[in-house]
């Protein structure tokens, strides 16, 4: 009673205060716990930086912040936020970006890229190998944002075209699977031919399909693919239950890439190109196809659209970057399991973008990071990890249901010029009002 | 010369003849009106002109060629548009964006060239967009391409799902009730708006439509259907003297009744 009396009190009070206060508030309480939360990880990433770790040692108990340190972060935040907040007034009210804005903006994209160089020497080997594996699942999101979040065509059997894309590199490349082992690189287009061409193929029987009846049969397409790596059959070309050993790493020039660390460049780099793909799709000519054929299948047909040749190569694109990452994941691991193609492999992939947001580029990154980071920051909770994570994913789909970086459509007539005659004043008056 | 000639179309569900038998000419240029009671069968005889219906029978020809069985995006690419009763905007794109999905059929841009963004393709975007907006203007939503199509006000959806047809530059343009929820002003801008269409672009145009004034006042020929027949086809001042259409509309006893009252 007396508890929930103050909070009650605590929250009207909270309404009360103007709302930059109230929001430079909620940040640092938000940071504050944040930071809390994650002790573990600052503890291990301090201990690599020598002597300026002294600095930092103040701020961690052995459990959590220490009320120094809890006060820092809350001071900082909140007048950072604070100020910040008066600062975005003062740009919104001239609204045009001037100069120096402009290498605000260039400093912040340099020093990101400066960062996404250097975070696996930053962080260390541990948070390297998750770091990798956020990685493979930003790559696999990447693809299966264009089948369902562009296309809208809902496959729960992705996972396939991972697998096979690792059970090709496997398979021409280890020694104990070929006589004639080639390497990672000779390997690759072969693992990308493969999994497009299982995309082209899982694509022409469900053509005719839509929403759930896709959904059960790539269901069952990822479960017979996982089933065929795990045959008795199938043994002596696949390995069986014991998958494939001795798969070989990629070079570059002299280089082994085998560490962590060395392997994240990779990753970083296959997902710049599957990036780059993803975005510049979105915005062409295929990827309106696409689009209107997730929001209502029927017109886009009548628009013209020939919807096999659209369908097929949703597939079959989102089987290339699924390949790709099931490659390198071969290469990573240097065996391939029929464990690790399992069915919460989609549907991990499948939560990412939900949680980050259908079909948003941006999305997939924030979502791949929330998903598979927020095991790790919520170590703190021990034994109890993975029931504050169902929460938190149940809270946030409640809270925010579009998903955390929402889709966001590309401004196109007003791009070039922002001519004040073409704003809305010519329109005929009768259309401006809605009825019924 | 006849842009739409429909021979003996018939349409079945189950048991039910959704169309029986249904003959219809539309010359070039002309504005035509099919109207009927509700569950006469307008809809579904658009659905067969457009390919989303295969016929049982008869046969549908554009400017001579056999269209009956082709798919709906192939009927499209041949030159033929249509509206929705129920708006069908691609709701989650801007308007600007849902004009260009409809110009399709004269985009060849691929995925590749997509991606790579080659002076062709962005020579051929840029053209397109041009001419998306120049279609935005026409539709009198200039400076709204940016917008959310379902945030757009219901009448400036309207027009807009008539600017998607446009943009595949049809040669026939088939509207499913244009003027559906439409105050009485929005329905005269309508009306005059698909005057023009014909007018100044030379589109044929067929058109569903309940209200009367609209029909009489733009259509130059009338097609009745009631329960999947034609009952009766000719101009305004003919098809209101009709004693089918009126029973039809009325039923049987009203009919009779307000002859008698008009005798």
């Amino acid at each position: 009673m007396l508890v929930s009396g103050i909070t009650g009190a605590l929250g009207a009070g909270f309404l009360l205060i103007p709302s930059r206060l109230r929001n430079a508030l909620i940040q640092a309480i938000a940071w504050t716990v944040l930071f809390g939360l994650m002790r573990d990880i600052f503890i291990v990433m301090i201990g690599r930086w020598g002597s300026i770790s002294y600095l930092f040692r103040w701020f961690f108990a052995t459990s959590g912040l220490t009320i120094f340190g809890a006060l820092f972060i809350f001071l900082l935040v909140g007048f950072v936020s604070y100020w910040r907040s008066g600062k975005e007034q003062e740009i919104q009210a001239k609204k045009i970006l001037t100069k120096k804005q402009k290498y605000i903006q260039i400093g912040k994209l340099a020093s990101a890229v400066i960062l996404v160089l250097f975070l696996p020497q930053i962080l260390g080997m541990y948070f390297s190998e998750i770091l990798d594996n956020v990685g493979i699942y930003i790559l696999m999101g990447l693809g299966l944002n264009i089948v369902i979040g562009f296309a809208g065509l809902l496959d729960l059997g992705y996972v396939a075209f991972f697998a096979i894309g690792a059970y090709t590199i496997g398979v021409l490349t280890s020694p104990e699977m070929t006589a004639t082992p080639i390497t990672f690189w000779q390997a690759l287009p072969f693992a990308l031919l493969a999994s497009v061409t299982a995309g082209l193929i899982l694509g022409l029987p469900v053509l005719k399909m839509r929403g759930d009846y896709l959904a059960i049969v790539t269901l069952g397409f990822g479960e017979i693919i996982r089933l065929l790596s795990l045959s008795d059959w199938l043994r002596p070309y696949l390995g069986g239950t014991q998958g494939i050993q001795r798969i070989a790493r990629p070079f570059i020039g002299p280089i082994e890439l085998v560490s962590q660390s060395q392997l994240y460049y990779l990753i970083v780099a296959a997902i710049l190109i599957a990036g780059f793909i993803a975005w510049r799709l979105k915005d062409s000519h295929m990827g309106r196809s696409w689009m209107a054929m997730r929001e209502d299948e029927d017109v886009a047909q009548a628009m013209g659209i020939n919807l096999v040749a659209t369908k097929l190569s949703a597939f079959a694109t989102g089987a290339f970057f699924a390949g790709l990452a099931g490659a390198i994941f071969a290469a990573k691991l240097s065996s391939a399991y029929p464990q690790s193609m399992n069915l919460m492999v989609s549907i991990n992939v499948l939560c990412l973008i939900i949680v980050g947001g259908m079909g948003s580029i941006p999305g997939v990154f924030v979502g791949a990071m929330v998903l598979m980071g927020s095991p790790e920051l919520l170590r703190e909770f021990a034994d109890f990890r993975y029931l504050v994570y169902g929460a938190l994913l149940v809270v946030m789909m409640l809270v925010r249901p579009e998903g955390l970086w929402p889709e966001a459509r590309r401004k196109l007539e007003l791009h070039e010029s922002l001519e004040p005659d073409s704003l809305p004043s010519d329109i005929p008056p009768a259309i401006e009002n809605p009825t019924g | 010369m006849a842009v739409l000639t429909a021979i003996n179309v018939t349409k079945r569900f189950g048991g039910l003849d959704a169309l029986l038998k249904v003959n219809l000419e539309l010359k070039e240029h002309a504005i035509q009106s099919i109207i009927g009671p509700n569950g006469a069968g307008k809809t579904t005889f658009f659905n067969c002109i457009t390919g989303f219906y295969n016929p049982e029978e008869g046969e549908i020809l554009l400017e001579n060629k056999l269209i009956t069985g082709l798919s709906p995006d192939r009927v499209t690419r041949l030159g033929i548009s249509r509206t929705y009763q129920n708006i069908r905007l691609f709701k989650n794109m801007t308007a600007v964006e849902n004009i260009l999905v409809g110009m399709h059929p004269h985009l060849k841009s691929g995925m590749i060239g997509g991606i790579l963004r080659d002076p062709r393709t962005n020579h051929d975007e840029q053209e397109a967009l041009v001419e998306a907006k120049r279609i935005l203007k026409f539709v009198g939503l200039a400076g709204k391409g940016d917008m959310m199509s379902k945030n757009l006000p219901y009448g400036a959806q309207r027009r807009l799902e008539i600017g998607r047809a446009l943009a595949n530059k049809p040669k026939l343009l088939l509207l499913d009730e244009p003027t559906a929820g439409m105050n009485p002003s929005e329905t005269q801008e309508m009306t005059n708006f698909i005057g023009q269409l014909r007018d100044n672009l030379g589109i044929t145009i067929l058109l569903i439509e309940h209200q009367m004034r609209v029909v009489m006042g733009i259509s130059e020929l009338i097609t009745v259907l009631d329960f999947g027949q034609k009952i009766a086809e000719g101009t305004p001042a003919e098809i209101q003297k009709n004693t089918r259409v009126i029973e039809a509309y009325l039923g049987r006893g009203a009919a009779s009744g307000l002859s008698e009252a008009t005798a």
